[in-house]
């Protein structure tokens, strides 16, 4: 298998351009943040944040900052609403589960939209075991969710409603106030939760504005370092901690804080902030550029998701027909181009993209989709790359497809 | 999103990027296609037969994944100048996984299907040809031929379930 891999990386020596636009599942940490984490490893505050010496005091006030800013940029209202976390999957399953546990006397119904990310999906599978039942409130072709559906899903058993913010893979903008204010009206003691990694960095987000009861935010979805999230839990709500161990600073989460990764989220966090309008725009452009380009050099593509300022601006999710995805990404790997897929990769689910089948795509076109995300580092040169390389691979796995692959 | 670490071989990858008898055929003596654009996965052989009954050419075209291609690609190579008997008893997807150099377990099926099109290939020459099958033709379907059925039932069935397209 690795030797299979070094021979798959020897294909892509000699590539003079790359750009990296898988930023859905991964991306590059930019040099002022690892910059801002390294002192953090070895040259200062390194100490455990609840022992009693100079390198622990100094972990403690480090710490105590970014909850501060953090707090700061979702909206919270003090630093006691919220938890890190090591990435978006643990603070979902934390809110999860842990609003489920907390609130089982009340009811063991939980409502989610259909186009959640997996991690949703499958804690809420797991919660099954405890005799949680879940229903999925539809999107439309957009993939904006039904609010009368919500409506009628949402009863006084109803523990938890969990709906993100933007959905990772459309960019679908939702209407996360107008469903919290459903919600309540239904039953006011139902939790709510979102999902606002995708969210934040992109639009404006506030909490308490909002009016929802917890929100979960991911590090590396603005550029910071993976392997770090926050939960934010509105003051007042009791949660069940889902992991137990030696509790630090913060009592829903234990285990030691890891002081670089938290600096990083932050330092992030505060690039994202510091000129979000600027860097919105920047986001905004390359990805219009990116997706004009496609749409006028190819035939048979369809795009996915809403268009305009419903939608996230980073995110462009395409369908190229008669393309199988997988083939696609390989294809353009070996040009320096990274992106990502819908196509379904094991055979014996034959699922592609769960949110594209929810939007009514077809599974071909499923197959056949590809998501990139824009960063303010990338470049208009970046983007003309793209647009040059991309119609000649589609073009070469078309021709491979021939009349094979319509349906 | 497509996250199962695939690290195909070379050999894979050379197929891949540089396919063997690539393309439609105009004179084929038979088609056959396997598989259905739902799973993401289908297959089409031409081949040339001699009335010796040999294999004197065969092309595919395939929509799929890289693994999909290539084994596609390898197969109409390994077929050339075979009797259709030697390549209906020889050629089964073990041993066309093993002479591409081995497969990723999730992608076993790629070479399941393309023999299953093979194998459809072959039955329907002597349909088409009539006068009846050969005694080495066997009258059930192989493991192959059903694993394609299965999938194409499968993707029937999991289309129905799709709402109607949507307009954009």
């Amino acid at each position: 298998m690795v030797e299979n891999v070094k021979e798959l990386l020897k294909l892509h020596e000699g590539i003079t351009h790359q750009v990296y636009l898988d930023n859905e599942n991964s991306t590059i940490v930019p040099q002022e943040v690892v910059d801002a984490m390294l002192p953090y490893f070895n040259q200062k505050a390194y100490g455990n944040p609840t022992l009693t010496h100079k390198p622990g005091w100094e972990a403690f006030e480090v710490i105590m900052n970014c909850f501060q800013k953090i707090s700061r940029f979702v909206g919270a209202k003090n630093l006691e609403e919220l938890t890190f976390t090591p990435g978006e999957t643990e603070a979902n399953n934390l809110a999860i589960m842990g609003s489920a546990f907390a609130k089982k006397e009340l009811g063991k119904k939980i409502v989610i939209s259909e186009i959640e990310p997996i991690n949703v999906l499958h804690v809420t599978d797991l919660l099954k075991k405890f005799g949680f039942s879940t229903t999925k409130i539809p999107v439309d072709r957009e993939g904006f969710i039904d609010l009368e559906k919500l409506k009628e899903a949402v009863d006084n058993e109803t523990v938890l409603v969990s709906v993100s913010s933007v959905n990772n893979e459309l960019g679908t903008i939702q209407p996360i106030k107008e469903a919290v204010d459903i919600v309540k009206a239904k039953n006011p003691q139902t939790l709510f939760h979102t999902d606002a990694s995708d969210a934040y960095g992109r639009i404006p987000i506030d909490v308490q504005n909002l009016n929802v009861d917890l929100a979960t935010v991911s590090s590396y979805k603005i550029l910071g370092p993976r392997g770090m999230g926050a939960m934010y839990l509105r003051e007042g709500i009791n949660l069940e901690r889902i992991l137990e161990g030696q509790i630090g600073t913060q009592k829903l989460w234990p285990g030691v804080e890891n002081t670089p990764l938290i600096v990083g989220f932050t330092k992030a966090s505060e690039l994202a902030f510091e000129n979000f309008e600027v860097n919105i725009a920047k986001m905004r452009a390359l990805r219009d550029k990116l997706v004009d380009g496609i749409f006028s050099e190819l035939t048979d593509v369809k795009f996915n998701g809403p268009k305009g300022d419903k939608r996230s601006p980073d995110n462009a999710n395409i369908s190229i027909l008669r393309c199988e995805g997988e083939a696609l990404t390989i294809e353009l790997s070996l040009k320096g181009i990274y992106v990502s897929s819908g196509s379904a990769c094991s055979r014996r689910l034959l699922q592609p993209s769960h949110v594209l089948v929810a939007i009514g795509r077809r599974f071909s076109e499923a197959h056949g989709s590809i998501l990139m995300k824009t960063t303010r580092y990338q470049t208009e040169e970046d983007i003309a790359y793209v647009l040059e390389v991309l119609p000649v691979a589609v073009n070469r796995i078309r021709g491979i497809v021939g009349s094979t692959g319509t349906d | 999103m497509s996250r199962i670490p695939l690290p195909y071989n070379p050999k894979v990858m050379d197929l891949f990027r540089n396919p063997k008898n690539l393309g439609k055929m105009d004179d084929a003596t038979v088609v056959a296609v396997a598989g259905n654009p739902a799973c993401g996965d289908m297959i089409t052989f031409y081949l040339k037969i001699s009335d010796q009954q040999v294999i004197e050419r065969a092309t595919f075209e395939s929509y799929g994944c890289a693994a999909n291609i290539a084994t596609s690609s390898i197969v109409t190579e390994m077929i050339k100048g075979l009797t259709l008997e030697t390549a209906w008893n020889d050629i089964t997807w073990k041993k066309v996984t093993e002479e591409i150099g081995g497969l990723p377990s999730v992608k076993f099926h790629c070479g399941v299907l393309a023999v299953g099109a093979l194998k459809r290939a072959i039955r329907k020459y002597f349909e088409e040809k009539g006068g009846g099958a050969p005694s080495w033709l066997p009258a059930d379907l192989t493991f192959e031929e059903k694993q394609a059925l299965e999938e194409e039932e499968l993707a029937q069935r999991l289309s129905k379930r799709l709402k109607p397209e949507a307009e954009t």
